[in-house]
């Protein structure tokens, strides 16, 4: 017995040192003394430079000490923490400064009279306006925009996953959502400024621009809806069926409410891409100063346009102004997308984890 | 109420893949018939070919005549929806829908098929969860989700929702193979209550079972891999049991193989 437990390459203790609960931290404080000494000695000037070597000190002293007190596998595992970590700070980074910039610049134009009022007659280099005229006309095109890609989106998923099983129809639909998804938003527009207004010759409105938006949103709806329905158990359309109930029924009545949750979430998903989109609302929708709340006649705005324009007038007024309507758009998506959430789990299937 | 199933010169196909080869036989009316065999011999494959289920399956088609009573299911106006208003099925997992709450998962098959009247509706859910042994244990909670029983229960909801519809033959694709022994107990006296309102047909690779429920037995076999399944014979349960025509029957029962 002890013979074989000796001659086994594999340590039979159950029982292991560990590094005392303190280490890392002193580590860490070792790394950020060593890291201020060589950035002073060397008088590096950029402190992100400093943090870099705190950061790449720690790790190596860390393994190095975990090495020789617990052991290769511990040590090992102290680096793949770190560079998890180190990619979630790294993730995280932009997101948090894009949101610190636009909060910082953004809040302080933003007030009841900046959301309720438009920009009609204000100078350039006065302070005042606001974006309730974009507000309306980003409101609008989108609801627009979603109305129509929505539902021939979820109706092209289900001819997609519950009637075109793979047969030459619907591989050629997928492989063209596919590629309508590259479609870059300048494309969508030009297509519509070229077909819509100069050979239709329809006039610059909201609508045309939600034309435009519907095109980028469509592949989205498509894609993200076919996910979810890929996901319903084939063996509730079996129940169903079994039970007498014709296809329609139980696709309307069976399959798309189980996915709801899943395919009210792309949709949202879809809304969020096409809500800050720039180009094709400069082509179509012309951009207004003034309040247009109708969006089948005459030009109006939109927020991301607002923000175009604003920035690029170049005055410190309507610069703050545009870090106002950033601002509101970052709140419009964000609002959208938690309404998303609460409707998926409102609709999520119940009763599994009881 | 109960019908006959007559079945002949019946052979099933995936694509070009023929999974079930010339089966004749006959189902009588309330009996329950059991169909016992090895993994893959198109026990399940020839169960749904009798409410049309197979040809759910992209590219399955069916040849032969299955008649229900005088009727011939794969006949030229046949609609296979009421087919299956007609025979019902129970599956081998249990699949409540998981939106909808225990009544409404029983009144699904009539609410689908446009049945709004409230107390008809009331009426046949209480009914069908009676008629599955499931009425006392979910009383109290029928607006809770389905999905939120145990793994019995949901079986006996299952069945529930099949019978709720009121068909005249209940097939039932190894309905016990997921539950627990005391569940499967509770799924079989459930059958032999059944089979005097229903014709029964069972898949099951427990062979105490086929022996506890059926009045009748089918084996299935297939040559080999990649060949079609085929009936070997069908008889009383009793007879196939103790003193089996075949000898293949005899060696699969008793645990012999080859």
């Amino acid at each position: 017995m002890s013979s074989l437990a000796t001659s086994s390459p594999l340590s039979s203790s159950l029982t292991e040192r560990r590094l005392p609960r303190w280490m890392p931290i002193a580590n860490l404080l070792l790394a950020l003394l060593l890291a201020v000494a060589i950035g002073a000695g060397f008088d590096l000037s950029s402190k992100p430079q400093w943090l870099l070597i705190a950061a790449i000190l720690y790790v190596v002293i860390q393994y190095v000490s975990s090495a020789v007190v617990e052991g290769r596998r511990h040590a090992k595992n102290y680096v793949a923490t770190s560079l998890v970590w180190v990619a979630f700070l790294l993730a995280l980074l932009p997101l948090v400064s894009v949101l610190w910039m636009t909060v910082s610049k953004g809040i302080g134009v933003i007030n009841a009279n900046f959301l309720t009022h438009s920009m009609n007659g204000i100078a350039i280099n006065q302070e005042g306006g606001g974006i309730y005229h974009a507000l309306i006309g980003t409101l609008e095109q989108v609801a627009l925009a979603s109305l129509m890609a929505a539902p021939i989106g979820i109706l092209t998923a289900v001819y997609l996953v519950e009637y075109g099983r793979s047969n030459k129809l619907s591989k050629a639909v997928s492989f063209f959502v596919d590629v309508m998804t590259g479609v870059p938003s300048i494309v969508a527009g030009l297509f519509i400024l070229s077909f819509w207004i100069i050979i239709l010759n329809m006039p610059f409105t909201g609508f045309a621009g939600s034309l435009a938006l519907a095109i980028l949103m469509l592949p989205v709806v498509v894609r993200s809806t076919e996910e979810m329905l890929k996901l319903v158990p084939n063996e509730l359309r079996e129940a169903s069926l079994a039970l007498g109930v014709p296809k329609w029924l139980t696709i309307t009545r069976v399959v798309l409410p189980t996915a709801l949750g899943g395919i009210v979430t792309g949709v949202m998903l879809a809304v969020a891409r096409i809500v800050g989109e720039t180009a094709p609302i400069l082509m179509l929708v012309f951009g207004a100063d003034t309040i247009n709340m109708d969006p089948f006649n005459n030009p109006q705005s939109s927020l991301p346009l607002f923000v175009w324009t604003e920035y690029s007038r170049g005055t410190d007024q309507s610069q703050a102004r545009a870090w106002g309507g950033a601002l509101v758009l970052i709140a419009v998506v964000m609002i959208l997308n938690l309404v998303a959430r609460g409707i998926a789990r409102w609709k999520a299937p119940k009763g599994a984890t009881r | 109420m109960a019908k006959r199933i007559d079945v002949s010169g019946l052979n099933a196909y995936y694509g070009n893949f023929r999974a079930v080869e010339d089966i004749s036989m006959t189902i009588e009316p309330r009996t329950v018939t059991a169909f016992i065999g090895p993994s893959g011999c198109g026990k399940s494959t020839f169960l749904r070919t009798l409410n049309r289920m197979h040809e759910v399956i992209p590219g399955a088609r069916v040849e032969g005549k299955v008649m229900l009573d005088d009727e011939n299911l794969y006949g030229a106006n046949i609609d296979p929806v009421a087919v299956r208003r007609t025979v019902g099925m129970v599956f081998q997992r249990p699949n409540p829908f998981p939106t909808m709450s225990i009544k409404e998962n029983v009144a699904a098959g009539l609410k689908l098929n446009g049945v709004r009247n409230k107390k008809v509706i009331d009426e046949a859910v209480e009914r069908s969860l009676r008629g599955a042994n499931l009425w006392n244990e979910v009383k109290d909670r029928l607006d809770k989700p389905g999905a939120g029983l145990s793994g019995g229960q949901q079986q006996r909801l299952c069945i529930a929702r099949a019978i709720a519809v009121e068909p005249r033959v209940l097939l039932m694709d190894e309905p016990c193979s997921a539950l627990d022994p005391i569940s499967t107990l509770a799924i079989e006296d459930l059958i032999g209550q059944l089979k005097e309102q229903f014709t029964i047909v069972i898949v099951t690779h427990n062979m105490q079972q086929a022996a506890r429920v059926s009045d009748r037995t089918a084996f299935f076999n297939l040559a080999g891999v990649g060949q079609p399944g085929r009936l070997i014979e069908i008889d009383s349960t009793e007879k196939i049991f103790s003193n089996p025509s075949v000898q293949a029957t005899e060696d699969y029962i008793s645990g012999r193989f080859g």
